[in-house]
């Protein structure tokens, strides 16, 4: 057992690492700049005075690395500073949005994952007849369309006037859980299409790659029903890939779920973080950045870890 | 709206657009020379359907000013005014013909993704040669850099930028060309060095031949074909991207015509059951189904796969 712990121990510390340069990407990417941010956010029109005021707001009179060790050490703390334009701390901002955001992800992944490997398995066991064919072309066709297309498409066929659903997703009135997943429903249906497509093309491409394998041969000679073959025999050997694609799903769910947000008026980060990258409102960019960043390295890691685990002979690699 | 109204023409549309692929590619076939007929006749009507799709969009890119009625910045009418003879698709929300609009998009957004696509292909195939072909240092230093430029997402990296640098065409290309640059880089560099491994490479740098020559001359020509597949589905990628970015307001700026920000502009008539704002939306999913189609039939074909 050891060596597992030792194992998932390197992993999560070179997760650590990589997430310390990202803070850093992140923060210093304001560095990038010719002149710096105060001079660049005021504009032409800004005086000296004003100028200096917003460089000790920001800190920007201190030198890089002080600058960052503070930082770092207040995000680490939950505090990101103050946003530059309503002076409300960013933690505050993003307090409520996180959860909600956590929440439309998590309702899109219960109902994209399992469906994905159901249609996977069904691809693959049916390969090249009408389904299958039928599947992987609407499946290519779900991946080419932007999401906001497939948002409202759905917002017109399930919405429109007298529709089912409603065509914004707000959750003023503190909704119960039910109600919630109600009003939700159509942000993550096209979150699900989105993700769906290409886990579903991912769980078949690795089923279909293990069915040419002898011991499938075997399995199927000595008289297995194909479904069988499918699930007890291939699967288990497949879940490594499979891992991988749910996982880079679900950190695209993370991040996709910004343009998702903007379409439905859903009070979640990836709106914050629009409007904030329109009014160029660093501090709660960068705490908003940091936040999916972090989510999306963890995932990363935590899929790492799994497909290692679901191989034994990762596991016991001399 | 009916729930099941919507299937039907789903199919009724497949159905054209299958027609319209096979019609394509009999006259294709029946027009190009030898070689080029028989590799078309192999096409699937998938794959002949996305071509006959490129080919229009790219004369209407061409030949936009020609084909379109009216100016892509002139005002023209009322606001939201409906289909009629004049306006064919209505006017948008500033009274801007929406017909017109839509095509001069063509050139905008379509035009822009590729010049982006070709930075993008540009700066990563290079450093990525690179690095396969001196390796040590090199290869560490660029492949670590492109590792932690890739454990941030590219939709929350490039808001970043672009919250830093405003927003504005070129840094929208630059910031884009540049975050893409990464996934070449990948992709050229494990290429590479499966080539660089080989005898004539070996042979070639005892002859003594140069850097940008090796690259060139004998690594370039033998990574060709699958950088070609990836150009398409990279310029998939930058194009939805760039339409996102545009159609959350930080990509394209008005008053230039592009479809991502037309969506926006117009999204309200969504709510009273109007389609038309779909339309460029729909424009940018057709263009990226029918590259997915054709580079899907080039992989199946180079790799040689019969299923």
């Amino acid at each position: 057992m050891s060596h597992i712990w030792s194992m998932i121990g390197k992993r999560l510390a070179l997760g650590l690492l990589t997430l310390f340069i990202v803070s850093v990407l992140i923060f210093l990417a304001t560095e990038l700049l010719p002149g710096d941010f105060a001079e660049e956010f005021l504009g032409q029109s800004a005086t000296e005075e004003t100028v200096a005021a917003l460089r000790r707001e920001l800190g920007l009179d201190q030198p890089m690395h002080i600058r960052y060790i503070d930082w770092l050490t207040g995000a680490l703390q939950g505090d990101f500073g103050n946003s530059l334009s309503n002076r409300r701390p960013v933690s505050e901002l993003i307090g409520g949005r996180f959860g909600n955001t956590l929440f439309l992800a998590a309702y899109a992944a219960a109902i994209a994952v399992p469906l994905s490997l159901a249609l996977g398995i069904l691809a693959a066991l049916y390969r090249n007849s009408f389904f299958d064919r039928f599947a992987n072309a609407a499946a290519l066709t779900a991946i080419s369309f932007p999401e906001f297309f497939l948002a409202y498409i759905l917002i017109v066929w399930l919405a429109g006037a007298g529709g089912l659903f409603p065509s914004m997703a707000n959750l003023r009135g503190d909704p119960s859980f039910g109600d919630m997943l109600y009003r939700t429903f159509l942000p993550a249906l096209t979150m699900t299409l989105v993700v769906t497509a290409h886990m579903m093309r991912m769980t078949r491409a690795a089923i279909i790659n293990l069915l040419a394998s002898p011991y499938i041969e075997m399995a199927r000679l000595k008289g297995m029903s194909p479904m069988r073959v499918v699930v007890k025999h291939a699967l288990p050997n497949a879940l490594a890939p499979i891992i991988n694609v749910i996982a880079l799903n679900l950190a695209y769910l993370i991040t996709g779920v910004v343009l998702v947000e903007v379409v439905f008026v859903y009070p979640g980060l990836g709106q914050l973080m629009v409007d904030s990258v329109a009014s160029r409102d660093m501090p709660v960019v960068q705490g908003v950045a940091l936040i999916f960043a972090a989510a999306y390295v963890l995932l990363n890691l935590t899929a790492d870890v799994l497909a290692t685990l679901s191989n034994p002979r990762l596991v016991h690699r001399r | 709206m009916n729930i099941i109204m919507p299937l039907v023409w789903i199919a009724a549309v497949c159905a054209a657009a299958m027609a319209a692929g096979w019609i394509f590619r009999t006259v294709a076939v029946a027009v190009s020379p030898r070689a080029i007929a028989k590799a078309l006749k192999s096409a699937p009507l998938t794959a002949s359907f996305g071509m006959l799709m490129i080919l229009i969009y790219i004369v209407g890119a061409f030949l936009a000013p020609a084909i379109a009625p009216f100016s892509e910045t002139e005002i023209v009418g009322r606001e939201f005014q409906p289909w009629d003879d004049v306006h064919l698709l209505g006017t948008d929300s500033l009274g801007r013909d929406m017909l017109s609009r839509l095509i001069y998009g063509a050139r905008n957004t379509v035009g822009i993704a590729f010049a982006t696509t070709i930075i993008a292909f540009a700066i990563g195939s290079i450093t990525g040669l690179l690095a396969a072909t001196v390796g040590g240092w090199m290869d560490q230093t660029l492949s670590r850099a492109v590792d932690v430029l890739m454990a941030i997402p590219a939709l929350i990296f490039s808001l970043l930028l672009l919250s830093i640098f405003g927003t504005s065409v070129v840094t929208l290309i630059l910031v884009i060309a540049i975050i893409d640059s990464t996934r070449v880089f990948r992709l050229a560099r494990s290429v590479a060095l499966n080539i660089v491994v080989m005898d004539y490479i070996e042979a070639a740098k005892l002859r003594g031949e140069g850097l940008w020559r090796l690259i060139t001359r004998e690594i370039l020509p033998n990574a060709t074909a699958p950088l070609v597949a990836e150009f398409g589905l990279r310029f998939c990628f930058v194009f939805l991207t760039i339409s996102a970015l545009s159609f959350l307001g930080l990509g394209i700026q008005p008053p230039t015509a592009d479809w991502g920000s037309m969506v926006k502009e117009n999204a309200t008539l969504i709510t009273f059951g109007d389609i038309t704002p779909l339309l460029p939306a729909g424009a940018i999913a057709l263009l990226t189904v029918s590259v997915n189609f054709v580079v899907d039939w080039q992989l199946h074909r180079a790799s040689g796969l019969k299923d």
